[in-house]
């Protein structure tokens, strides 16, 4: 699995990147967690606004930080 | 978060266009284009919508605002918009302005009439 969390580095994207990691580690799967701040790359995922996160080029949420509840759901 | 450079914590205002291939589909075009260069709101792709590609539904979904203009009575805008979920948008339609298609040629004089329409939706 393959998660990419985007946004330039603000606190809001640090937060959205905490929780993932989070979320992986409590699901205790195996996912590459990637962080994406090139705007070229974000804008290729149609992602107007950050923080954003795809799950396996899926994209789950934008404009916010998930929560590590939302992450989890993601994951199952 | 001073030297944050991105667009978190704003929610951005949105406006998609039919972009249709008659008149009014260019008339709603130029507009939804020039109201972006203006920075009311910024144009987003209907076609990302209509493709259902994920980033882009859930970019609009964020939106704090989405407008739609259609050119014509077929209202594909906004019928784009309503086959992917959304609702609670506004709505710009050319033919109420007096816009009929085949017979709104684009000129400035038009797009300023669905500008000045459009505007009135755009708060804060």
């Amino acid at each position: 699995m393959k998660i990419q969390v985007m946004g330039p580095g603000c606190p809001k994207c640090a937060e959205a990147e905490k929780n993932v990691k989070e979320a992986v580690a409590e699901a205790g799967i195996e996912a590459e967690v990637i962080k994406v701040s090139d705007f070229q790359e974000i804008a290729s995922f149609g992602v107007f606004s950050t923080p954003a996160v795809a799950i396996d080029g899926e994209v789950k949420v934008v404009g916010k930080a998930p929560s590590k509840k939302d992450v989890l759901k993601w994951l199952k | 978060m001073s030297n944050c450079s991105c667009s978190c914590g704003t929610a951005p205002k949105y406006v998609v266009s039919c972009s249709g291939a008659a008149d009014v589909g260019e008339v709603s075009d130029r507009a939804a284009r020039e109201l972006s260069r203006q920075g009311k709101v910024k144009m987003f792709c209907l076609a990302g919508i209509g493709g259902r590609i994920s980033g882009m539904l859930k970019s609009a979904e964020a939106a704090d605002l989405l407008i739609a203009i259609d050119g014509c009575p077929l209202g594909c805008a906004s019928k784009t918009l309503e086959e992917a979920g959304f609702s609670g948008f506004e709505q710009v339609e050319l033919h109420t302005l007096g816009l009929k298609k085949g017979e709104s040629p684009v000129s400035q004089e038009h797009i300023n009439i669905v500008i000045e329409e459009a505007t009135k939706h755009i708060t804060g």
